[in-house]
């Protein structure tokens, strides 16, 4: 019986115009097993996944189910086989309850009698508290993986797809996760499970295929492996870890947030409430936090797209900075990396000279009454671009054109060459390959060498850990006490994570 | 064989510049067929339509006195639509324009001064600003759409038109008929070429092409407009004004139009009349998108598009086919621009996808 594998991809191909997505992947799942599919962004995880959930077709190659050679056309298919998947992105609909979005998600035969009780039912035995009846907009993001787990299990399948699961969880939560899982692998069922994250495979996975640039390039037990290994075989080279220089967190406060309160621009955003933070020259501080938890309302207040009405609740260099617009902050020394590359921190259809420009026009001097300097832009972009080691053919090549890694690298270069006094970047190297994140950290560390405050704002805690002196965590818009990066565990910042944590006295009477 | 749409890595520059030309060659090959399917030979057809406009002297001064409206408010739209500010309403602002510059003309139609043509000028600029205004207003204060906007506002400028000429500002010696007292000779913008009604307002659009040239492609407003149009949230990092921007791109269309207005008025027409402009507020629209929304381009498309008007002109007279041949050319290389758009993003490849293994990083 456990001799034919559940599923058997044999010689997949998926060329995209450019770029081959996959070329000649071959996977075997067994039944029960838990499979890991580890690669870095861009790997060719997705595009292989989509096509075993019929999202996609292959070019070439076959797929056998149970023995049995399929044709996976579409969800449907997926589905009637015993595919069920989990997306990183939950497709959920906040008006609505538990019960009835489950009902809008699987094959109408199965909402026919007592769905709320096969919920109740399914939820208990896997350790997935739910209540049918609750709206998905009151529940946590953590309970709404749940729903899509539950939405999967009800369907009885036989292979389950989790998609980076854990990206949205607290360390609790991906306990819980991990146990449910084990628990489905004990019945017999097999779990593809997609990840980057090393720890989690080397505690989960009973085997990993490793994928890079489309192919597979190693199969192992992650239970033999370090995390460190599988990192070189995911990355194909041997991993620099950042060099720190001394720790001088001693400096001279640089920006300082006091009790900034402020009510969310945005729909379903989260308020701002009583945050306290100093970051000092030479420091970097790290924030941890769960998405949608007010990184970007923070972000949008420092960048000055947002103002505040009170200007002193923002202090940069000691001097109330609320109510300047962005372009007063690059000339008060703030560098900022937003989260998105393309179209927030960069224009995706201009070239890397006008992107260059975009943040740097006035604090470098890049315009002259009025008028745009473009030799002295495209000087400043080539600096930036052999500066940081920016892969391009040229400046006036567009920020399309660059992989995701490179160009982070360029708009991290860009900020760092106006010499700023304060950084702020949200999601350095969120969807970065592991060289560049490499290489953007080791910047952001020199800069702080150099005397800058560092605010890096990050969901990646192993990031934050390498690079942070101290860390705080921010959850549900309130901002906890920083505390040494080396005196707090990665279980204490999980709890804070989640919220559960004291509350904090707003200490500062003046 | 099998034939797809591939996406290019990074946009074809060539293709920016091809594709108006692929668009223009395919229109005039589908009205070839058109002709021959009305009966009327084809080759003929196209030269009374495109050569022969332009075989005089007169034709090619005609041909610029009409492209002159289209390439001014082309140039002023093409800015605006840069920046996602979607200014319809370009034939109201014209006609208000020509209302505040004529009306100027008017109260001195018995005077002679040298200040007269540019003061019109000026107030024609001014009135399609104002008219402009509105929108901008309504859209940076209350967030209204205007394109509703400035498009109901031309409903009623051309309303405001007609009650002038056939109230308070018609000619009292002109039989009832609804037209104004004739300008003052010194009224008049100054005719460049003798026995044509070529005048000094087709250099003005040329300034403003280069003025709009410069604008978009060396100044930072240009810059501000062309990032606010590409990435709305990368402007507002990098501080740029939305609320500016939107009132100085309508102030410059409306202003552009306004003075086209005037032009058509002080330069072609000589008095107010009911009908001051056969459209060409709104032809400016596809004028513009004809020349990519550069002013260049703009220059080019509005000369085309003047083109496609004399030649309705001169099909109908000679060969008897109706008016509204100008109106399906027009249509068909809007059609044909937005079809061979794709290949600015798209190429096309024919048969099974190959794998390019040197592609792959």
């Amino acid at each position: 019986m456990a001799e034919t594998p559940r599923l058997e991809l044999i010689g997949i191909t998926k060329a995209y115009p450019g770029v081959v997505a996959n070329n000649n992947v071959s996977l075997k799942i067994m039944p029960g097993e838990i499979h890991a599919l580890l690669g870095e962004n861009g790997a060719g995880k997705s595009t292989l996944v989509k096509f075993i959930y019929g999202v996609q077709k292959a070019d070439a190659g076959r797929v056998m189910w149970e023995g049995q050679q399929v044709q996976i056309s579409s969800p449907n298919v997926a589905r009637k086989l015993g595919v069920g998947m989990v997306f990183q992105h939950f497709s959920l609909f906040d008006a609505l309850t538990v019960e009835e979005n489950i009902t809008l998600g699987i094959s109408p035969e199965l909402t026919k009698d007592d769905l709320a009780g096969r919920i109740r039912e399914v939820s208990l035995q896997y350790g997935l508290p739910l209540d049918p009846g609750r709206y998905v907009h009151t529940l946590s993001v953590g309970e709404r993986q749940r729903i899509e787990v539950v939405r999967c299990l009800l369907q009885d399948p036989r292979l389950l797809i989790m998609d980076e699961p854990t990206s949205v969880l607290t360390p609790q939560e991906v306990d819980e996760l991990f146990k449910t899982l084990r628990r489905l692998s004990e019945e017999g069922v097999s779990i593809l499970y997609i990840s980057h994250k090393l720890e989690e495979i080397k505690a989960l996975c009973h085997t990993a295929t490793i994928m890079r640039m489309g192919e597979v390039v190693a199969e192992c037990t992650p239970g033999n492996e370090t995390a460190r290994s599988m990192a070189e075989m995911m990355m194909g080279a041997n991993l620099v870890s950042p060099e720190r220089t001394d720790r001088q967190t001693d400096g001279s406060v640089k920006l300082e947030l006091r009790d900034l309160t402020a009510v969310s621009a945005h729909h379903h955003g989260t308020d701002l409430k009583n945050i306290n933070l100093k970051v000092r020259a030479g420091e970097i501080m790290g924030i941890a936090g769960i998405a949608g938890n007010g990184q970007r309302e923070l972000m949008e207040i420092l960048s000055g797209e947002v103002r505040v009405d009170d200007a002193n609740s923002v202090q940069i260099d000691g001097v109330a900075a609320g109510r300047l617009d962005p372009v007063q902050r690059r000339l008060a020394g703030v560098g900022l990396v937003p989260e998105e590359r393309l179209g927030h921190g960069a224009v995706p259809d201009m070239s890397l000279w006008e992107n260059g420009f975009l943040s740097a026009a006035v604090k470098m001097k890049l315009v002259k009454n009025g008028f745009i300097q473009i030799a002295a832009s495209n000087a400043f972009a080539e600096d930036v671009v052999n500066e940081f080691n920016v892969k391009t053919p040229g400046v006036s090549h567009m920020a399309t054109s660059l992989s995701g890694g490179n160009l982070q690298k360029f708009i991290i270069g860009r900020e760092i060459m106006q010499n700023p006094g304060v950084i702020v970047a949200l999601q350095p190297t969120w969807g970065v390959d592991a060289g560049s994140a490499a290489a953007i950290r080791q910047a952001l560390i020199n800069l702080a060498a150099q005397g800058a405050a560092v605010l890096a704002v990050s969901q990646d805690l192993e990031e934050l850990f390498e690079i942070s002196d101290s860390i705080a965590v921010i959850c549900e818009g309130r901002m906890s006490e920083p505390r040494l990066a080396e005196n707090i565990t990665v279980e204490e910042i999980g709890l804070l994570m989640a919220g559960v944590a004291q509350e904090k006295e707003p200490a500062d009477a003046d | 064989m099998l034939i797809r749409l591939e996406q290019r890595p990074e946009p074809s520059a060539g293709m920016v510049y091809v594709s108006p030309v692929i668009a223009v060659v395919l229109t005039i090959l589908t009205s070839m067929v058109m002709f021959a399917l009305l009966g009327v030979d084809p080759v003929k057809a196209i030269v009374t339509f495109f050569i022969e406009p332009i075989s005089s002297l007169d034709g090619v001064a005609e041909l610029c006195v009409k492209a002159t409206p289209l390439i001014l408010i082309g140039v002023g739209l093409s800015l605006g639509f840069q920046a996602n500010v979607w200014n319809i309403g370009a034939e109201g602002q014209l006609v208000i324009g020509a209302l505040a510059g004529g009306g100027l003309g008017l109260a001195f139609f018995d005077q002679s001064s040298v200040f007269l043509v540019p003061a019109m000028l000026v107030c024609g600029v001014l009135g399609g600003m104002a008219w402009a205004a509105i929108p901008a207003w309504l859209k940076t204060r209350f967030n209204t759409n205007e394109i509703l906007t400035s498009l109901m506002l031309t409903y009623v400028g051309l309303l405001v038109l007609s009650y002038l000429v056939h109230g308070p500002w018609k000619d009292p010696e002109g039989q009832n008929f609804p037209e104004s007292r004739l300008f003052h000779d010194s009224a008049l913008l100054p005719i460049l070429i003798d026995e044509t009604r070529l005048n000094v307002g087709f250099l003005l659009a040329l300034l403003v092409v280069v003025a709009g040239w410069v604008l978009i492609s060396r100044h930072i407003i240009g810059f501000q407009i062309k990032v606010i149009g590409m990435a709305p949230m990368a402007a507002s990092f990098a501080g740029f004004k939305e609320k500016r921007l939107i009132w100085l791109t309508l102030l410059i269309s409306g202003g552009c139009a306004g003075l086209a207005g005037v032009i058509e008025l002080s330069g072609a027409i000589g008095q107010i009349v009911p009908t001051i402009s056969p459209g060409y507020g709104f032809t400016a629209i596809i004028v513009a998108f004809l020349g990519r929304l550069h002013p260049v381009g703009v220059m080019f498309a509005g000369l085309l598009m003047a083109l496609t008007y004399l030649g309705g002109d001169s099909a109908q007279i000679t060969m008897n086919l109706p008016n509204a041949v100008t109106g399906v050319f027009q249509g068909m290389l809007l059609f044909y621009l937005l079809a061979s758009d794709v290949l600015i993003k798209y190429r096309v490849r024919i048969g099974a996808p190959k794998i390019q293994r040197e592609a792959a990083e």
